[in-house]
């Protein structure tokens, strides 16, 4: 959790991920003939294109995954991104997640830089904070962060 | 599909941030296609346009406006949007029109005005968008290139000095182009200077965004003889597959790749230039010059790659060596690239096509790439699109 940031407790997407602060998981969908995981959710048909199903079983993602690439924010982002003033850069992480063979982006937890980081680190999914025009604590988001000890 | 056709003109506005209506542009850009080509106006009979989407209705249906502001002549258009592809797609129309008999000349033509900044997505509480909710958590165009960037960095071992050096370059390359926005030689230590965006590139790794425009006039090979042009740079192959499930990089705007579970991955970028190749019955050793998106310094190295210039992980190593400037092996991005003219998007396509025709008739003075036979094109852009053009003399 960002820090002062304990009262955000609305999802910035609905339905994108748990919001349960020791363990959250992102939320997909797994195709029920073929395996293929979603995220986000897709629910409507399979696209695999060897695969016609329509049947999905909603599924938590993966935790943990391998980081596969990062970067940061220098410059505040256009809307629909708020950004806290004054803007302070962060850390963007690109995480490999090994059942699902997928890799999904995040923003990384306060404090932790380019600096720290290191393709293959395990990574872990935390809840942390995004400002917000209407909602003053501001609303939930998933970030990811290096795995206490990990190295690459 | 079989069959070549001709550009018998090419002309482009210069690239800048004019602020004039689109259609100013690819006004321009056509009637100096037009006089390139020698032809009359009246002697075109489709006009294919890239479409824009940040010019309202008009740019929706570009081909039609400009087409207009021609003076309308009764020929058919069409308009294309397909993201950085828009130009291709435009093109491959009025090649498919040419050679199925149906009309003998065509201009192709795109041009853009665009604002100033990040491009932003449209307003509104939007999550069914995927553009919408990366902007909304902090994912923005320059992530998505310095991710691949860094991945570079950490599986080859490139360096940002190597990033640099992509736009030392080709600044190089663009200080004596007319049509190029930026005309200044930068060198490493400027580039090193300038302030980052996105680790690991700087601002001058990144490409802006400008107002441009590029037409092309085209033909069938009967027509071009008959007007004594039987020795027009001719266009061998047009690509613009769309992904093949899964993809294997996480693409703008998704914030995940497709899972690998049921499939293994693949990649996009290579198939663009892989389909244009076998379309043209040749291999990555026949092409004398490219031109590459370089959307940044470091996307460069991967499309030298992905086009078979080199082999995987060894475009820096190739840079480095001078291989791909003019006057080394394989020169690339000859006209600057992106880095020189900021992009347009419906123009840019068009643009490279304009470059490789110059340099395949000998005629792109100061940045000429001696004996260039045979050129290629690559770009991706948004959404599964993409392109490769590969022209020959």
């Amino acid at each position: 959790m960002s820090d002062g940031a304990a009262q955000a407790s609305v999802p910035v997407l609905d339905g994108w991920f748990t919001t349960d602060g020791a363990a959250p998981h992102l939320i997909g969908t797994r195709c029920s003939a073929c395996g293929t995981y979603y995220f986000p959710k897709l629910e409507t048909f399979c696209r695999n294109p060897d695969c016609e199903s329509s049947q999905f079983e909603t599924v938590e993602l993966s935790r943990k995954g391998k980081l596969w690439s990062f970067t940061n924010a220098c410059y505040k982002p256009p809307e629909p991104f708020i950004a806290a003033e004054p803007f302070i850069p962060y850390a963007i992480a690109a995480v490999e997640l090994e059942r699902e063979k997928m890799i999904v982006l995040g923003q990384v937890v306060d404090g932790v830089g380019v600096e720290d980081l290191k393709a293959g680190m395990e990574m872990e999914l935390v809840l942390g904070t995004l400002p917000d025009a209407n909602v003053p604590e501001g609303k939930l988001t998933w970030r990811w962060k290096p795995v206490e000890g990990a190295s690459a | 599909m079989s069959g070549e056709v001709a550009i018998i003109g090419v002309g482009m506005h210069p690239w800048g941030k004019w602020g004039h209506n689109f259609a100013e542009y690819g006004v321009a850009a056509a009637q100096a296609a037009i006089r390139d080509a020698g032809i009359h106006w009246r002697d075109v009979r489709f006009i294919s346009g890239g479409g824009t989407v940040r010019n309202g209705y008009p740019g929706y249906v570009a081909g039609a406006t400009i087409a207009q502001a021609l003076g309308w002549q009764g020929a058919e258009v069409n308009t294309s949007y397909a993201a950085c592809a828009s130009g291709s797609q435009a093109l491959a129309a009025a090649r498919t029109k040419i050679l199925s008999g149906d009309c003998e000349v065509a201009l192709v033509v795109g041009a853009d005005t665009t604002p100033k900044g990040f491009l932003a997505p449209a307003k509104g509480e939007r999550p069914d968008d995927p553009d919408w909710v990366r902007f909304r958590i902090g994912i923005t165009n320059p992530t998505y290139f310095a991710l691949y960037a860094r991945r570079r960095m950490e599986i080859y071992g490139d360096t940002q000095d190597d990033f640099a050096l992509v736009k030392v370059k080709n600044s190089e390359h663009g200080f004596t182009n007319e049509n190029a926005r930026y005309r200044k030689k930068f060198t490493a230590e400027d580039v090193a200077a300038s302030a980052m965006v996105a680790d690991p590139l700087r601002l001058m790794d990144v490409c802006a965004t400008s107002d441009g425009g590029a037409a092309l006039i085209v033909c069938s090979l009967d027509y071009a003889r008959r007007i004594g042009k039987a020795d027009a740079v001719r266009i061998a192959a047009i690509s613009t597959v769309t992904p093949s499930f899964p993809s294997a990089l996480v693409e703008m705007p998704d914030l995940a790749t497709d899972s690998a579970v049921a499939a293994a991955p693949l990649s996009f970028r290579s198939a663009l230039p892989q389909k244009a190749y076998e379309q043209a019955g040749i291999a990555p050793e026949d092409v004398s010059v490219a031109e590459v998106y370089d959307l940044s310094t470091a996307l460069e190295l991967d499309w030298i790659e992905d086009c078979g210039l080199c082999a995987r992980g060894e475009a820096a190593a190739l840079t480095r060596s001078g291989a791909t400037k003019i006057g080394g092996r394989i020169p690339v991005n000859p006209s600057g690239g992106l880095a020189c003219f900021g992009e347009a998007v419906p123009a840019q396509a068009l643009a490279q096509v304009c470059e490789l025709t110059w340099q395949l008739r000998g005629q792109a003075g100061s940045r000429q790439v001696e004996g260039a036979r045979v050129g290629i094109t690559a770009n991706q852009g948004l959404f599964g699109h993409g392109s490769s053009v590969i022209v020959k003399r």
